[in-house]
């Protein structure tokens, strides 16, 4: 019996028997098992796409009086047109140095992965910042990397490309922490208006509708307390307007200022 | 060999007898809670006629408990069993009073003053209420006069809200492995130290959802010896806010009963979070908050419902600092009444007296949770 050494995924290939009579030709590999009855001394001929699936065969001719056992390779075409792109996180604050990462698998036509060097490009780009473009060489068949976030706000596109094959990923970047969270107060009848100014992280970036930010109230020893949610980028309570009152406002961990309330 | 035989020939004998005697003639209040007999008594004196209130109370004999007070004139019977059970959906609504107290205050010939406690049985634990009752002589009998008290109902109307709300989808079970999911919300512990208290180690921290989504969270721990082998994993269970919306920060207790600070070599935390669908409505004031100090330290309070949704159950999370801003506990109450749009309604957390000297501030944090989920 004669093989080939190697076969293609996906592509014709034959095998030559030896002897005369009648035989079984047993192909097995991973998840796939061929079964022909082929006719000794002559060439068995399989169509493309008779094996898509790289790795190692077992090829075993069952005759009448004899058994002959070999093997064969399929390998990946080595033409990548399927990528695996996994990219975390899909959502990060701005700013964070490192803070995404992209890893490729390059495969072939059949999801075969191609184990041989090939360069990829991964380009992270969002429409109101500068392009971070690395070129990354595949090592065992991946290749991966890591991007910082910018400092704007935005959905972001993670494009990994080999050849004419790409992937894309989006990536939302968010706000940080709010910075120089500040509020107002205006008497409104019996109560006082606390409005804070837009809230914006340290670059600028308005910090999203539903975020809470919180008003204390603290007069006398005793104190009220709200959690209000951001709307329209700002956030505004009432609280009793009380002389000698003092009023804060927070979010998170971030403070803002104070107000002392004399009237 | 021959007296123990003959002794335990007598037991037998007695217990059975004492059995036939209790079955055929029970202890009224054996009877009254098998729910054969009652252990009412006649209304001769000001406790007696309390007590035979709060024994129809704990039947949910209302018409009986509301024919009994001698002030009923001044209101329904409806009104009687809303005051008790609650005017909105509440925890009392789906409870039953489990015991009560009676304790005289004042007493002359025709009028008495007396405390009415009612331990009630709610889902969550027992929830406490006092009741101050005026009794009055009728002939010979005592009445007690019922301090109604009426909620303010809400006039129906429609009230626009235009909070925001946040929906989740998932990936499909289609898609292939590498696709992207939604990220599960980034949350971090601020503060976290343990405390050796008598029933074992306490520990208390602060959580923050440092994301721009609302997270689902809850925090576990697991104490390690000294050779780090895991002495044992307790979890928060209902002493944290579970849902925190973008810069919220609440606080957490995990109770590890039986184990000495002293055994325990290092600490592991496990905050954990996931997406969920979220509203940022209701807002809740808490208002007027007062920190009493020992003995009976507690911090009291009243919250405000700023929105137009009734929040059916509220549970009031308190974190106490020392002066240097260290958590020295983390305590909480259920308020036992729904919470209507604009409606003050109290609340008061208990302090362990021996750390109430040590607090110097305090922050309050309310989760809340309406019938029917979020609309």
């Amino acid at each position: 019996m004669r093989l080939p050494t190697t076969v293609e995924a996906g592509s014709a290939f034959s095998i030559q028997s030896a002897g005369n009579g009648q035989a079984t030709l047993y192909i097995v590999g991973l998840g796939q098992v061929l079964k022909r009855d082929v006719l000794l001394g002559e060439t068995a001929f399989f169509s493309p796409g008779s094996l898509i699936s790289a790795g190692r065969y077992l090829v075993v001719l069952a005759g009448v009086s004899s058994t002959q056992n070999g093997s064969f390779d399929v390998v990946s075409t080595h033409k990548p047109t399927n990528l695996s792109f996994l990219a975390k996180p899909s959502r990060l604050p701005v700013g964070l140095r490192d803070g995404i990462t992209g890893a490729v698998y390059v495969l072939d036509d059949y999801h075969n992965l191609i184990a041989s060097p090939t360069p990829v490009s991964f380009e992270l780009s969002n429409p109101s910042s500068t392009v971070q473009k690395h070129l990354v060489v595949t090592h065992n068949g991946a290749a991966w990397t890591v991007m910082d976030s910018t400092a704007q706000q935005g959905i972001d596109k993670f494009v990994a490309r080999v050849g004419d094959a790409y992937s894309t990923r989006v990536v939302a970047q968010v706000p940080g922490d709010p910075c120089g969270l500040k509020m107002t107060a205006q008497q409104s009848g019996q109560q006082v208006r606390l409005v804070t100014d837009p809230v914006r992280d340290c670059s600028g970036n308005a910090i999203p509708d539903g975020t809470v930010v919180t008003f204390t109230e603290k007069y006398n020893g005793a104190q009220s307390t709200v959690d209000e949610p951001l709307k329209n980028g700002i956030a505004e309570v009432e609280l009793s307007a009380r002389s000698g009152a003092t009023f804060s406002v927070a979010s998170g961990i971030v403070m803002g200022n104070q107000i002392r309330w004399e009237k | 060999m021959n007296n123990g035989r003959l002794f335990a020939a007598l037991l037998g004998a007695v217990t059975v007898a004492l059995v036939a005697i209790g079955t055929v003639w029970p202890a009224p209040s054996a009877a009254a809670y098998s729910g054969v007999g009652n252990m009412l008594r006649s209304s001769s004196t000001p406790e007696a006629a309390v007590e035979n209130l709060g024994e129809e109370i704990r039947k949910q004999a209302w018409e009986k408990a509301y024919g009994s007070l001698a002030n009923r004139a001044q209101f329904t019977e409806t009104e009687f069993v809303k005051d008790l059970t609650g005017y909105y959906p509440s925890l009392l609504t789906y409870t039953t009073l489990d015991r009560f107290e009676v304790r005289p205050l004042h007493a002359s010939a025709n009028e008495a003053e007396m405390e009415l406690k009612l331990h009630w049985a709610t889902v969550v634990g027992l929830s406490v209420s006092t009741r101050d009752l005026h009794v009055v002589r009728n002939g010979d009998r005592w009445e007690p006069e019922w301090p109604i008290v009426r909620e303010s109902i809400v006039p129906p109307q429609v009230i626009a809200v235009n909070y925001l709300r946040w929906d989740v989808i998932y990936r499909g079970s289609g898609d292939d492995w590498g696709s992207q999911d939604v990220e599960a919300p980034h949350v971090r512990i601020v503060d976290m130290h343990p405390v050796d208290r008598a029933e074992g180690v306490v520990i208390l921290g602060e959580l923050l959802n440092e994301d721009v989504v609302p997270a689902y969270v809850s925090v576990s721990a697991t104490l390690l010896s000294k050779n780090q082998s895991p002495i044992a994993t307790e979890g928060s269970f209902d002493r944290i806010d579970h849902l925190l919306l973008p810069k919220q920060v609440t606080p957490f207790l995990i109770q590890f009963h039986n184990v000495a600070l002293s055994e325990v070599g290092s600490i592991r935390m496990t905050p954990l979070s996931a997406l969920i669908a979220a509203s940022a409505d209701p807002v809740i004031e808490i208002g007027s908050e007062q920190l009493h100090p020992a003995p009976g330290a507690t911090l009291t309070g009243q919250l405000i419902n700023q929105s137009g949704q009734i929040v059916n159950v509220a549970h009031v999370l308190g974190t106490f600092y020392n002066k240097s801003g260290q958590v020295v506990w983390v305590a909480d109450q259920y308020v036992d009444q729904a919470l209507a749009p604009q409606t003050p309604v109290p609340f008061e957390i208990h302090i362990p007296e021996d750390l109430a000297r040590n607090v110097s501030s305090q922050r309050t944090v309310v989760a809340t949770y309406s019938f029917g989920g979020f609309q």
